[in-house]
């Protein structure tokens, strides 16, 4: 193994490269001034200067999700640590591999209340996968290089390096990426046994439904590919949470749609009827289950998971196999294969009768009439005019968030990136700009509210300064659409904050970050205006203003089951949400 | 003693199978965790605890293996069965953490705890003191005319009856090192 003897901030610079970053987001102070020295006198690694330290965070999520590769975010101490607390907590629920960098103070002024002092490893321990605090400047590389492992091996998510001040001064040794195995090895290879006995569950069932997530996206190219065989060779429906969107093509034959609280009708009602649901790489979150006991009554399940801990956590199932995706999808198919190929052919035609009696009630429609712009209609013609483009789409959290993923359809995976977990707004701008960096003649659309998107608008500097065309498509109703909604629902039409009335302009505040902005109120000039937003050359605030009591539907109201559904025109919406449901979120 | 794994090559043995999961009873469980004896290692596991809302009944830390930096924690903690199960799940995706033992359901074991009690009192009170502690087994490590303080080992339960027993007879101060635990037979 080579070494060399180096300073702790070029240890940093030199791991990156090794690892082979090329773009790190983040914002310089005191604590970091010797690692962006090293930064300065190199080529390789390109540096984005953000406008706040969580944009920096987002930015890196963004990065990674539409690139399959870990982001890399460098930050100072104190106040830059705890501003990347809400993206190192998005990104661990998300499971999102991302490297946080951050300065400290010295060693020796550890714990002495010092300027800029925070206690950033004990601050982010429960929102990080793993974090370290170096003491040692010769500890430094093998720490970048277990960091970069530990982010991106097993159920991946954020990791956290924290580097005092004088370690980075400090010269000591340079470790090669290591060849060192880790002790951290999760397990991939599922139990074959259990995946014969769901092969064989697969070959008897009447009434089946795959049950995706983000998992298969994480666990790569060849899990998707092999979704994609299994479900084509089974005829099986397909569903897939927000976090799945792209796993399976929106144009399948077999899809049935996104599933859960704002999922599609035929989708929800499949999940619960259905006699057997394969769950890929999702986690029976609340926002799918609706309501636990009345959970899919009459089906056996199986979960495949790389997290143990994910498995049996809220619903029991009764096929558990801990594996990645690509490893136990590959075994499955083989095993499935090799026994015959069989399904019951004749009861999934049954049920693929159900499921299209089901896709008759036509959930998402919706009436586009008179002046005023319907989200829904701005979201289709967005998807219409933009879906032959090579195309990645972000969003902001909130009644926008559940449009876009009903009416954007996708074709494949890591090209939508939302904050699924967490419902952090303000992610998709920044993130928006770190899927921009990595695919640099792609077209990046954030579906926005305007709420969330004033959340990190700062990032509008980040756009401008590096050219980035990000297209900020605002669904401004001038309401906390979502808050708007519950408050409609379980709170009796007592619309408490949850309406702005100083909102900016935001053609002149894109003009003021010199950037172009574009406004929309008429139905009429909505193709035009989204055209006109595609075809400029550099980043576009769009403000899109729409109707500003629409409510977002289909709904499972919290507490209640599956096939309970609200419906949209008809929906009774008064005291929808009654009982314990009113005290869930 | 084996680590806790899905064990390969069968379809009923899973971690998952050994008992029901989703059963009301609460338990209670002895769990051995060894970890890297790295710092922050023991907020981790207190952390998981406190931020999920577990039960910890008593800690025991030390470092075990200097040269391989291994600590064991020995947790007794208490909960339903899905309870148990998630815990030994989050405590096995802990980085640092190497393995996590059941000693519970993981075969027989012994356990043992450690504990100090000073116990001030005259005449009769401390005659009867020093008799319950040599049926005890308890040793006498220091004494005044008017104070001992007695060392115990036994059971957690052995040394609530001890001191149920001092109560009466003077009981000052008591000092306990919590649970530590071992699998019976060879590993």
């Amino acid at each position: 193994m080579m070494s060399k003897q180096m300073t702790g901030a070029k240890m940093v610079v030199q791991a990156l490269i090794d690892q082979g970053v090329d773009t790190v987001f983040g914002y310089p102070g005191g604590a970091v001034l010797p690692i962006y020295d090293e930064i300065f006198q190199q080529n390789h690694i390109q540096h984005i200067l953000v406008r706040h330290e969580q944009g920096a965070v987002h930015a890196a999520e963004g990065y990674a999700r539409s690139t399959g590769k870990p982001g890399v975010a460098l930050v100072t101490s104190g106040p830059g640590a705890t501003n990347a607390v809400t993206g190192l907590t998005d990104a661990l629920m998300d499971s999102i591999p991302i490297i946080v960098l951050t300065g400290q103070v010295p060693t020796f002024m550890i714990g002495s209340d010092a300027f800029q002092e925070a206690d950033t490893v004990g601050i982010t321990r429960p929102c990080t996968k793993h974090n370290w605090l170096v003491k040692e400047t010769d500890t430094l590389s093998g720490v970048m290089h277990e960091a970069f492992h530990v982010a991106t091996s097993g159920r991946p998510g954020p990791v956290l390096i924290d580097i005092p001040k004088d370690v980075q001064f400090a010269s000591g040794t340079y470790t090669e990426k290591a060849k060192r195995k880790s002790h951290y090895q999760p397990q991939v290879k599922g139990d074959l046994d259990m995946i014969t006995e769901l092969a064989k569950a697969m070959e008897k069932a009447k009434r089946p439904v795959f049950y995706t997530g983000g998992g298969v996206i994480n666990s790569g190219p060849a899990a998707t590919q092999l979704l994609r065989e299994l479900v084509a060779a089974t005829n099986f429906p397909i569903t897939s949470t927000l976090m799945g969107l792209g796993c399976y093509p929106a144009s399948g034959d077999n899809w049935i749609g996104m599933l859960g609280m704002h999922g599609l009708y035929e989708a929800n009602m499949a999940m619960h009827d259905c006699d057997l649901m394969i769950n890929i790489g999702a986690r029976f979150d609340d926002r799918i289950t609706g309501r636990i006991d009345a959970f899919s009554p009459k089906s056996k399940k199986a979960h495949i998971d790389i997290d143990a801990s994910s498995i049996n956590k809220v619903i029991h199932v009764d096929m558990p196999i801990l594996g990645d995706c690509a490893h136990v999808l590959e075994d499955l198919l083989n095993v499935w294969k090799s026994r015959g190929r069989k399904t019951d052919k004749e009861n999934l035609a049954k049920w693929w009768g159900q499921i299209n009696e089901w896709r008759k009630v036509d959930c998402l429609a919706f009436k586009q009439e008179g002046k005023t712009i319907k989200p829904q209609h701005a979201l289709a013609r967005l998807e219409a005019l933009t879906k032959s483009h090579d195309r990645y789409i972000c969003t902001e959290v909130g009644q926008h968030q559940m449009w876009a993923a009903q009416y954007l359809g996708f074709e494949d995976p890591n090209r939508w990136m939302t904050s699924g977990g967490l419902g952090t707004m303000g992610y998709g701008f920044p993130a928006s700009i770190g899927v921009q960096l990595a695919h640099r003649d792609s077209l990046v659309i954030n579906v926005a509210g305007e709420a969330s998107w004033l959340m990190n608008m700062q990032e509008m500097g980040t756009a401008v300064q590096y050219n980035l065309p990000v297209k900020q498509f605002i669904l401004n109703n001038e309401r906390l659409g979502m808050v708007r909604q519950w408050q409609e629902l379980l709170h009796g039409e007592r619309y408490s904050q949850s309406w702005s009335e100083a909102l900016p302009d935001f053609v002149k505040l894109a003009d003021a970050f010199g950037a172009k902005g574009i406004l929309c109120s008429d139905p009429a000039d909505l193709d035009d205006a989204i055209m006109e937003m595609i075809n400029h050359d550099g980043p576009v605030v769009f403000d899109c203003l729409v109707e500003k009591h629409e409510n977002c539907f289909p709904m499972i109201p919290s507490g209640k089951p599956h096939n309970e559904m609200l419906l949209g025109e008809n929906a009774d919406t008064a005291n929808a949400i009654q009982g314990a449901g009113g005290a869930l979120v | 003693m084996s680590p806790l794994k899905i064990k390969k090559g069968s379809t009923s043995h899973s971690a998952y199978d050994l008992r029901s999961t989703f059963g009301d009873e609460v338990e209670r469980h002895t769990l051995a965790v060894i970890v890297e004896n790295e710092p922050g290692v023991l907020a981790r596991v207190i952390g998981l605890f406190s931020g999920r809302g577990y039960n910890i009944e008593s800690l025991t830390v030390a470092e075990i293996d200097h040269t391989g930096h291994l600590s064991r924690i020995t947790i007794v903690t208490s909960g339903t069965p899905q309870v148990i199960t998630q815990i030994k799940a989050q405590l096995g995706r802990i980085v640092p953490v190497h393995e996590v033992h059941d000693l519970t359901v993981e075969g027989a074991s012994v356990e043992r705890e450690l504990a100090l009690f000073k116990v001030a009192g005259k005449g009769d009170h401390r005659i009867e003191a020093i008799r319950l502690a040599d049926i005890f087994r308890a040793n006498v490590v220091d004494s005044t005319l008017e104070s001992f303080i007695f060392e115990i080992t036994g059971t957690p339960e052995k040394i609530d009856a001890f001191a149920d027993l001092m109560r009466p007879l003077g009981l000052q101060e008591v000092a306990r090192t919590g649970v530590a635990a071992l699998s019976r037979g060879a590993s």
